[in-house]
């Protein structure tokens, strides 16, 4: 996950250095001058990053402000580290960062193996057809909206003429309120992440299986190993450090639960194992309009994050991966 | 593949793995083939029993319904044309900038490459951004679902990494030859990058006909309303009333809500299932996982 932009080798790179020496000659207008078409190219890209994404870092101080709509950014009064304060002290801090845990542990747990696990089958496959055909439907759930996942659970839950439901009724006699009671939300949500992200996660995983020499079974198999142990001794150990660089990197975003699937699935019978920070800073903010506080929730948790990915990355590292910054 | 040693126990897994995968296989398509039955189910069959992939009784009435409002219609109408120039957008902006940026030598690139970089690392998040927005008057236009995610800092960083790999030989040929940085991309080197930038219009495209929460954020007019936002309302918050209200009456209206529904996830997941085979066939090949992998 190299991001860096890598010099190119090979013949480019010769003319490239062969043309530097002259270009430093030359003044820096004009060398503006001459790549003058270029710099139009790149000008409204560069408007972009600028206007929506380093003004709303600028934005941040927001934060730090009790800003007013009215008076604007220049005129609302500064009131320093106020409103973490308030946050802090407010007991929902701790529902939200108990709910955001939570739900990223129970990924961990549930969602984080069933790629690997997929993977594995998959790769003990040996009908192409077979194994293509299986790939074409997992990879499907992975390019549906959030809001076709959540309607797809509702029509199947509802207890008003929901599939489950009623299969439900006929075989127990009972109807679960699956969309409004607070123990089923984080099963619901386990379940939608794994069905949707499941099937698309193995691509990774078997990208990593497809590099595995042939000839390290041969060789296993000659030494009379199963296939159980050519899975433990070859297979699973060629897939390892994508494993544990895929575990570390999810280190860095525990904080993120994804706002879409969280905001579609909360309602305010559920709200309070459903809260988490993201939909806790849309809902003071854009329905509430406290816009500093909300500010001074989000930069929190972007803050922390940095901390976390930074930290995992310094991690993954240490274990000899090349890391993504 | 290679021969392996068949045993008994060996033959067992197989095929306890194949219908493993096969029911996998269908897990992941089973709520559509449900929710495609359910649209074209009666009214009443929906609540009466539970059904699975063939209903008793065949009706298209849920799709008449949706061809006959005028709210769900204009939303799907939103959708494409956010779609269409959203994606024209990205594509302009990300070409562009990737390709100034694949030039080595131009002064101040690599400032203007750490700027992105460590915008995909922190941002100044969603409050300030939506101030932005607003301060530009963009509330409640397309563009505020259009230039906010101009560009995605990753596709961009892949776009300029391919440009970079062309041979620079064509390049200088079409230098001699008396050909422009402008011409040289438009003649040069969009032609040969077709592969690539179709990889990357399906998946803006797919973006932006997912996209929920760029407009739940600035669009409140519902005549703006994408088809994902309609989808929530029509689906997510009817039910939500539906908990709350228990008469009789209501539970009719229910009930032939229900197919209407299911008609309307049907229309939003559609396209994603007709462009799917195209977008199959590019990340198969590898252009993202390459990527991820380094």
């Amino acid at each position: 996950m190299k991001l860096r932009a890598e010099p190119n080798r090979g013949a480019g790179s010769a003319l490239a250095a062969a043309s530097i020496p002259s270009a430093r000659r030359t003044s820096l207008a004009a060398k503006l001058r001459k790549d003058k078409w270029i710099y139009l190219l790149l000008a409204p890209g560069l408007l972009y990053f600028l206007i929506f994404k380093y003004v709303p870092m600028w934005g941040i101080l927001l934060a730090f402000q009790d800003y007013q709509p009215f008076l604007g950014f220049w005129k609302s009064e500064w009131v320093g580290f106020d409103h973490f304060k308030v946050f802090f002290d407010n007991p929902e801090f701790f529902m939200l960062l108990r709910n955001t845990l939570t739900l990223s542990f129970y990924n961990l747990i549930f969602f984080f193996p069933m790629p690997i696990v997929l993977a594995l089958l998959l790769n003990e496959v040996r009908r192409a057809f077979f194994k293509r055909t299986i790939q074409t439907l997992i990879y499907v759930p992975h390019f549906i909206s959030m809001v076709i996942v959540a309607s797809l659970t509702y029509v199947l839950l509802t207890t008003q003429g929901g599939f489950v439901n009623g299969l439900l009724e006929q075989y127990a006699g009972t109807k679960i309120d699956f969309l409004a009671s607070p123990e089923w939300f984080r099963p619901m949500i386990v379940v939608q992440t794994i069905w949707k992200e499941s099937g698309f996660g193995t691509i990774i995983f078997l990208a990593a299986l497809a590099g595995v020499d042939v000839e390290q079974y041969e060789a296993a198999i000659m030494d009379g190993a199963n296939r159980w142990r050519q899975a433990w001794h070859i297979t699973l150990p060629s897939i390892r450090n994508t494993i544990v660089i895929l575990l570390i990197l999810r280190m860095g975003d525990v904080l993120d639960n994804g706002f879409e699937q969280i905001y579609l699935m909360l309602n305010p019978l559920n709200r309070e194992v459903a809260e988490v920070f993201d939909t806790y800073v849309y809902m003071m903010g854009i329905t509430q309009g406290a816009f500093s506080y909300s500010t001074a929730v989000g930069l929190f948790k972007a803050v922390v994050g940095v901390i976390l990915v930074l930290g995992s990355n310094w991690l993954a590292k240490r274990f000899g991966q090349t890391g993504i910054y | 593949m290679n021969r392996r040693y068949r045993s008994v126990g060996s033959t067992v897994f197989d095929t306890a793995n194949y219908i493993v995968l096969a029911l996998i296989g269908f897990a992941a398509i089973a709520p559509f083939l449900y929710v495609v039955a359910g649209s074209f189910a009666s009214d009443t069959e929906l609540t009466r029993r539970s059904f699975f992939l063939i209903p008793h009784s065949f009706s298209t009435m849920a799709y008449k319904y949706i061809f006959s409002t005028d709210t769900i219609m204009k939303s799907i109408g939103n959708s494409l044309y956010i779609t269409v120039a959203g994606t024209a957008v990205n594509l302009l902006f990300t070409v562009t900038m990737a390709y100034g940026l694949s030039k080595r030598g131009i002064y101040g690139r690599n400032a203007i490459m750490n700027l992105i970089l460590f915008s995909m690392l922190f941002g100044g998040g969603l409050i300030p951004t939506y101030l932005v927005v607003r301060e530009l008057q963009l509330l409640d236009t397309y563009w505020a679902l259009i230039l906010p995610g101009a560009i995605s800092a990753f596709n961009l960083i892949i776009v300029k990494n391919f440009f970079q790999e062309l041979p620079p030989e064509l390049e200088e040929a079409a230098k001699i030859d008396g050909c422009s940085d402008l011409s040289l991309l438009w003649r040069i080197v969009l032609p040969l990058s077709m592969p690539v930038l179709a990889t990357f219009t399906l998946f803006y495209a797919v973006g932006h006909w997912n996209n929920f929460f760029s407009a739940l954020l600035y669009i409140n007019d519902p005549a703006r309303w994408p088809l994902q936002v309609m989808l929530r309302q029509i689906v997510l918050l009817s039910q939500m009333a539906a908990g709350s209200a228990d008469s009789v009456d209501y539970n009719y209206v229910q009930e032939a809500q229900q197919s209407i529904k299911m008609a309307v996830i049907v229309v939003g997941t559609l396209p994603i299932l007709l462009v799917y085979p195209f977008l199959q066939k590019h990340f198969a090949k590898g252009v993202l996982i390459g990527s991820v992998k380094g």
